[in-house]
């Protein structure tokens, strides 16, 4: 009876609200099983699982296939350190203690998580600095025709330079430390955002901004009302799209002159020869990279939602 | 109040440019205050840049226009002007986009949202104040922006193809809709369609604009009592002679253009 009812529910859609609410039990509140559907829409929760269920499958060949490589040794665990191995290295506090890593001055039981928002808050600094300096300069350089023509044949010559090459640079003005990262990945993406938004504002709806002006805005306002909003969805866009960049490049300036972060524990794993250190950055690397463009993608759905993914 | 007056207005596109383009020329016209009226004419035939050079988005190349007996020489609070395509802001709700023109103007906040409910109850969409744009049909997106276009208290609704883009059926609601707005309030509405149907049974008058350049071909008032209706001899009879006039001009225009394009590839 129970199992049809539940086979009778994945069927349906789970975007429907409807289906929710047809459910008997639902309906009347009885008991403490009612109010958990009720609470949690059943239609929901075997969606989600589902979902989760097939990324921990995916993960879950590559885990057993490289396991049984080490275990029938076909590969060296010392230079391939399976999961497990290098799972375990999250434990071992004391290799992050170690001043190469920068997380020295903090206390002992969240090295790894220390060292994790060392590296997110130089992306999410360098990208926020980036972001308001962008927008600035290319509302100016549209706004002022004569300081776009001044500027942008500049800044499309500099947008191409990869972050990487802007490291040496960067240590050199900035010397080792935060200012240095932060630097690379605002250049990563400053040059790239500011001719978008300049592009992007000239594409705006001539019927948005003729809405505006009968309505008796100045051009000021028309900027300020219609072609700044207009252009938002698309700038997070270029940002969603630049944040691998930006990604990079702070790892890469981690790994060669910062010395603290994420970059710095890949770097020391390989000098020391413990390659579980290695590969659990880099799995690191790959989580923390991957939950920043699920949350840029969130933010683009919840807040800048008046242009669906599907328009951009 | 919302009286027009147009004099010898002429519109060259590109002027002193080889791809110079007569769009309108000589059209003088007076709209009385409190008048429907609509225009009509061959696809490019300038109907739109009139209504443009109308609203202020655009100045004649020669000739004046006068709003209440002022020059006009860009967009004014006693002109608003409502376009075909969907022009309501994605990222405001209805009541936001509503009082979009308050908020120009300065008007605080609580103010300009109590105003607005005012008109989005006028045009029956006070349960979707807080509703976005997406979440409202074709209609309803019109008739709130016709609501924006009475919240700043314009003289003259000015209406560029606005039911164009709807099905058969909201289309007839619109325009009802716009006729129960109209009556009584006084104002002018001068409203562009190619739609010879929708501009006898709206309209006081209807004028008729040549193929390119635009002239003024001829005015016509429609005598008939409202609410009229679309099947009667009356009806029948305005339609007959729109048709015929407006036939001419548009096979004037299909030549034309044929014209133009044996010649651009002789050019070339």
């Amino acid at each position: 009876m129970r199992g049809r009812q539940i086979g009778s529910w994945i069927g349906r859609r789970e975007d429907d609200p409807k289906s929710v609410e047809e459910m008997p039990e639902a309906e009347e509140g009885l008991g403490y099983r009612g109010w958990i559907k009720r609470l949690i829409p059943l239609g929901l929760l075997i969606g989600v699982v589902v979902g989760v269920g097939w990324w921990v499958l995916s993960l879950g060949i590559v885990v057993a296939i490289w396991e049984l490589a080490v275990a029938l040794q076909f590969v060296n665990p010392v230079i391939l350190p399976p999961p497990h191995l290098f799972i375990a290295e999250i434990r071992n506090q004391a290799q992050f203690l170690m001043p190469q890593v920068g997380a020295t001055a903090v206390s002992g039981n969240f090295i790894v998580l220390t060292v994790i928002w060392m590296s997110l808050q130089r992306v999410l600094l360098g990208l926020a600095l980036a972001f308001v300096s962008a927008v600035t300069l290319g509302s100016l350089a549209f706004y002022f025709e004569i300081f776009g023509k001044l500027t942008l044949p500049t800044i499309t010559l500099l947008a191409p330079i990869a972050s990487v090459a802007w490291i040496p640079l960067a240590i050199v003005a900035f010397g080792v430390g935060d200012r240095a990262a932060i630097f690379v990945v605002f250049i990563s993406v400053v040059f790239t955002l500011t001719l978008g938004t300049v592009n992007n504002m000239h594409n705006v709806d001539q019927v948005y901004i003729n809405t505006a002006r009968v309505l008796g805005a100045s051009r000021r306002q028309v900027i300020q009302h219609v072609i700044f909003p207009a252009v938002l969805p698309q700038l997070f866009v270029i940002m969603r799209i630049n944040l691998f960049g930006a990604w990079m490049g702070v790892l890469a300036a981690e790994m060669v002159g910062v010395r603290s972060g994420l970059g710095a524990i890949v770097v020391v794993g390989r000098q020391m020869m413990n390659m579980n250190l290695t590969f659990l950055g880099m799995a690191l690397i790959g989580l923390v990279g991957y939950l920043l463009d699920a949350s840029f993608g969130l933010v683009q759905r919840r807040v800048l939602w008046w242009k669906s993914t599907a328009q951009l | 109040m919302g009286e027009i007056i147009c004099t010898d207005i002429t519109k060259v596109w590109g002027a002193g440019t080889p791809r110079e383009v007569l769009a309108l020329e000589r059209v003088s016209l007076t709209v009385g205050h409190g008048e429907f009226l609509a225009v009509i004419g061959p696809s490019g035939c300038g109907k739109s840049t009139f209504l443009m050079m109308l609203a202020g988005l655009e100045m004649p190349t020669s000739g004046t226009i006068t709003s209440n007996g002022e020059a006009v020489n860009g967009p004014g609070a006693d002109r608003s002007l409502i376009f075909q395509q969907p022009s309501l802001y994605p990222w405001l709700s209805a009541l936001d986009n509503v009082a979009f023109g308050l908020k120009l103007q300065g008007v605080a906040r609580k103010e300009r949202r109590q105003r607005a409910e005012q008109f989005l109850r006028q045009v029956g969409l006070r349960e979707f104040a807080h509703k976005h744009p997406h979440e409202l049909s074709g209609g309803m997106q019109q008739r709130a922006a016709i609501a924006r276009a009475l919240c700043l208290g314009a003289d003259v609704l000015l209406m560029d193809e606005p039911f164009a883009a709807l099905d058969v059926q909201t289309r007839f609601q619109m325009q009802s809709f716009l006729l129960d707005i109209w009556q009584g309030s006084g104002k002018t509405v001068v409203f562009v369609t190619h739609h010879i149907d929708e501009a006898v049974y709206l309209a006081d008058r209807v004028i008729i604009l040549t193929a390119r350049p635009g002239r003024l071909l001829d005015s016509v008032s429609i005598a008939m009592p409202r609410p009229r209706h679309v099947i009667s001899a009356d009806f029948e009879r305005y339609r007959g002679l729109f048709v015929e006039r407006l036939r001419a001009e548009v096979t004037k225009a299909f030549q034309e253009q044929e014209l133009a394009e044996m010649l651009d590839t002789r050019i070339k």
